[in-house]
């Protein structure tokens, strides 16, 4: 139990632990702890900010999704009225179609009729000249008598 | 155990209490002390082998293991080893934030290297005391030694030498840091001028200066004292175990007892040998006025 050399031998030894490890053990071990810290913080943030995201995308999805059923929904009224429109137009064009087939009809109708008419005058003039010439018993002269007869027609 | 009929219990408990002391004998030259009175003989320069052997072996694998720690070291997740070195780190960093309250990238690496090597070297405690000299007598008496005449302390604080080495090294560096950040005048300043004025001089140097001087060998003597006295309970209970079955089954429970409140000591030697450290260089920081 003698102090001795080896009070100086521990010093010396004590200070080279020391210096040993102040400079390769400590700084590194520090740093990494401080540096984990860090990256803690940094994530905790991060996932602070993405809740923060998650709530914001979950409103704009939902004004989203009610845009979109407005929109739908104009849609649906648009094609709705065109539909109407769409039928209306082809009611009005199938009512003036038929008007014009009416007219058309009604045009053939009368050119019909007048057609016999004219061709009924024609054969009654004839007949009437065949039936004059019997009553007269004598030829008469179709050019000379054609006025008279025409007008006669046209009287029928 | 080495109680054995040709050692007295005197003779047993001097044993364990004797260094492996290296040095020069008026007599014999250099050489191992035979017994404590060679040691005696030898003087100052002789050198307590056991002592130094165990101290580096046991600071070289904490500097080894939190080393090759620091090597692999990594922000991420760490793995076991990190895990356990990062609570001792934690821990040591959280003591010097709450006592030290100045910048010096020293302190903590210094309290590091305290608690740890300290607990290590008071861990050497709770190996059953015979065991590791024992095999070392039988190991030199191959070699044609008395192993009743080889001596082997395997715990380093249990040797003055050890624990006043790194309290004269605390002290050193609490002399330094006072000047450096005081100067000279500051320094000596603090020493004679409180706390009873300047008329007062000689009654405050006799007072700073007990105060300065007693940091130090309270340091050293306190862990000494602790350990010595922890080492020579256990030497104690070693002795029952020669006195027949029943001393020898009380000797075993009171072994595994004093043994599990000795884990609380030597942390607790450790942990105060670092805290005060801290206390006295953040001491030494200060500015008083």
């Amino acid at each position: 139990m003698n102090i001795n050399l080896t009070l100086f031998a521990q010093m010396i030894t004590f200070a080279v632990f020391v210096g040993f490890c102040m400079k390769y053990i400590w700084p590194p071990i520090v740093s990494a702890l401080a540096e984990r810290k860090a990256k803690i913080a940094e994530g905790l943030a991060a996932a602070e900010r993405g809740h923060q995201e998650k709530a914001l995308g979950e409103q704009r999805a939902l004004e989203l999704m009610k845009e979109a059923k407005t929109n739908a929904a104009e849609i649906v009224g648009q094609a709705q009225k065109r539909a109407t429109d769409i039928v209306e137009e082809a009611k009005s064009d199938a009512r003036s179609e038929g008007e014009r087939l009416l007219a058309a009809a009604q045009a053939e109708i009368e050119r019909e009729t007048n057609r016999a008419r004219e061709e009924l005058r024609e054969k009654v003039a004839l007949l009437a000249i065949a039936a004059a010439e019997k009553i007269l018993q004598k030829e008469i002269d179709v050019a000379v008598h054609r006025a008279i007869v025409d007008d006669f027609a046209k009287q029928l | 155990m080495a109680s054995s009929e040709t050692l007295t219990s005197q003779e047993y408990i001097q044993h364990h209490l004797t260094n492996l002391t290296l040095g020069w004998h008026p007599e014999h030259g250099l050489s191992f002390a035979h017994t404590s009175s060679d040691a005696a003989a030898m003087g100052f320069w002789a050198i307590n082998v056991d002592t130094m052997f165990f101290s580096i072996l046991l600071g070289s694998l904490f500097l080894w293991f939190f080393k090759g720690v620091a090597e692999r070291v990594s922000a991420g997740v760490p793995g076991t080893a990190q895990n356990f070195v990062e609570w001792i780190v934690d821990f040591v960093e959280e003591n010097v934030r709450g006592s030290f309250s100045h910048k010096n990238a020293m302190v903590a690496p210094l309290a590091l290297t305290i608690f740890a090597w300290v607990f290590l070297m008071n861990l050497m405690d709770l190996v059953p005391v015979d065991l590791i000299p024992h095999l070392f007598g039988q190991l030199f008496a191959v070699f044609g030694a008395d192993p009743h005449h080889v001596y082997l302390k395997v715990v380093p604080t249990t040797d003055p030498n050890a624990t006043f080495g790194m309290a004269l090294t605390v002290f050193l560096l609490v002399l330094y840091y006072s000047i450096k950040m005081k100067g000279i005048g500051g320094f000596l300043g603090e020493l004679t001028l409180q706390p009873f004025g300047k008329w007062g001089m000689p009654a405050n140097l006799i007072l700073e200066g007990i105060s300065l001087i007693s940091k130090p060998i309270s340091l050293a003597l306190r862990l000494f004292g602790n350990m010595y006295a922890g080492e020579m309970i256990f030497i104690l209970i070693a002795l029952l175990y020669g006195g027949g079955m029943v001393l020898a089954g009380t000797a075993g429970v009171l072994q595994f007892v004093w043994a599990v409140f000795h884990i609380l000591i030597i942390t607790l030697q450790a942990f105060i040998f670092m805290v005060l450290t801290i206390v006295y260089l953040d001491m030494a920081h200060q500015e008083h006025h």
